[in-house]
């Protein structure tokens, strides 16, 4: 193994030790294997994506499996959550035509905020959502079905239509519009859906990691300890920070979705 | 993931199948757990409660509609009491009014009753009176005359008639007068 690999107080190095500091790197989010099962070996992120499906079905399962007329407590929160992407994205971006895709939109919204949510909950402290496969993943399906949805709509000619030709622009504009909405539209928006997920996450996960090790990292002596929980407060300020925008990029991986697909329901001019 | 050198990393922006698969399992089980089971459900509670609550909105636009409809009958019937009133007070007017035109007319019927006994009654006795008087004045004159001349003339008078003659030309006169 490489110093690299080594996590950061498997070093034993702190400040004035003459010692380096050992920042977070990418092995900060490669982990050995759990077990393996067949071909596939389960890692932590795969352990968490799969209770955090758990959570949120045993969440919703809790509040939804026999609803109430007259709410309890736990249903009422859930029905709150649930309003807020029923209401909030799929009636707002796409009137009554998103009603459809409202169970696309929830459970987009839900899976990807609870993969973000473990960055913060303790023993995880991993958002899953950090390993690019997630995004990938469910990038991947809004984009199967955005196209689905675009040429079941507007049949195959109107779907390329939908695609790269927007309405109402003077006709030289086309000439140029038209690649680069094609461009747009079919490889840069899944692409950048999954990307930008990713590499919030990511980073945010980066930051709280530099400011959690520089607090290890500069404890030992006075000044450093004084340094030190400096440090620890930015961590405890960012981990805030962090919540929000866990919450911010399920929501806008949501929107966008709303947004593609209320685009592509629109009839070809 | 730690596949073959474990000292080469993984570059974070490749994807690795694995992790795509178990992702878009875990998703599709949250999925469809939602769209078969869990919104549906809610759905149907959301609208039962939307039905429950225009329910009772209904429930409620009757009772006003009926609380509205009683206002108008009580009001249709105060108006007919009031009618009611006004005419009985207007009846009995007329009525009272009559009454008293009635004893007018009576009161002044008696009256005339009464003024008119009075004449009858007056004439009577002025005949009486004046039959009375013609005998007393014929019979003074008589004598008086009777006296100035010397002689008695009762007899004569009384047989000529010469009194009841004179005093028959004044009444005569006295009527042409009047």
């Amino acid at each position: 193994m490489s110093a690299d690999q080594l996590l950061a107080f498997e070093t034993d190095c702190h400040l004035f030790k003459g010692c380096g500091f050992p920042a977070p790197s990418v092995w900060s989010f490669i982990f050995e294997p759990i077990a393996t099962v067949g071909p596939v070996e389960i890692n932590k992120p795969m352990l968490l994506a799969v209770i955090g499906s758990i959570v949120i079905m045993g969440f919703f399962w809790a509040a939804f499996a026999k609803p109430k007329v007259v709410p309890g407590k736990l249903q009422m929160v859930a029905e709150t959550l649930y309003d807020f992407v029923h209401r909030g994205v799929a009636r707002e971006i796409m009137g009554k035509k998103g009603e459809p895709f409202v169970p696309l939109l929830v459970s987009l919204f839900f899976f990807v905020w609870m993969l973000n949510l473990w960055a913060v909950i303790p023993l995880a402290q991993f958002p899953a959502s950090s390993i690019i496969a997630y995004p990938v993943g469910l990038a991947l399906i809004v984009w199967v079905t955005y196209m689905t949805v675009t040429f079941r709509t507007n049949g195959f000619v109107g779907g390329i239509r939908n695609l790269c030709v927007p309405s109402g622009l003077p006709k030289p504009i086309y000439a140029i519009l038209t690649p680069i909405e094609f461009i747009s539209n079919i490889f840069v928006r899944p692409f950048t859906l999954a990307v930008r997920l990713f590499a919030n996450m990511f980073a945010g996960h980066i930051l709280i990691l530099i400011f959690t090790i520089a607090t290890w990292y500069m404890l030992g002596t006075v000044l450093g300890t004084v340094y030190a929980s400096a440090s620890f407060v930015l961590t405890l300020v960012l981990t805030v920070f962090e919540l929000f925008i866990q919450a911010l990029q399920a929501y806008v991986f949501t929107v966008l979705t709303a947004t593609y697909l209320s685009q592509a329901l629109e009839e070809a001019h | 993931m730690m596949y073959l050198a474990a000292e080469e990393a993984q570059n974070p922006l490749l994807p690795v199948w694995p992790e795509i698969v178990i992702g878009l399992i875990c998703f599709s089980i949250v999925f469809f757990v939602f769209a078969k089971k869990l919104l549906p459900n809610i759905n149907q509670v959301l609208e039962e409660r939307r039905e429950a609550i225009e329910g009772g909105i209904e429930k409620a636009d009757a009772a006003q509609a009926e609380a509205q409809s009683v206002l108008e009958q009580y009001k249709a019937q105060l108006a007919e009491a009031r009618h009611e009133a006004a005419r009985l007070r207007q009846e009995a007017q007329e009525q009272g009014a009559v009454i008293i035109q009635e004893m007018r007319a009576e009161g002044q019927r008696q009256r005339e009753e009464i003024i008119a006994a009075g004449h009858t009654q007056i004439e009577a006795d002025r005949k009486a009176a004046a039959s009375a008087l013609r005998q007393d004045v014929g019979s003074l004159a008589t004598v008086l005359a009777g006296k100035l001349v010397g002689e008695s003339l009762e007899d004569h008078a009384r047989q000529s008639g010469t009194v009841d003659r004179f005093l028959g030309e004044l009444e005569a006169k006295a009527e042409a007068v009047r």
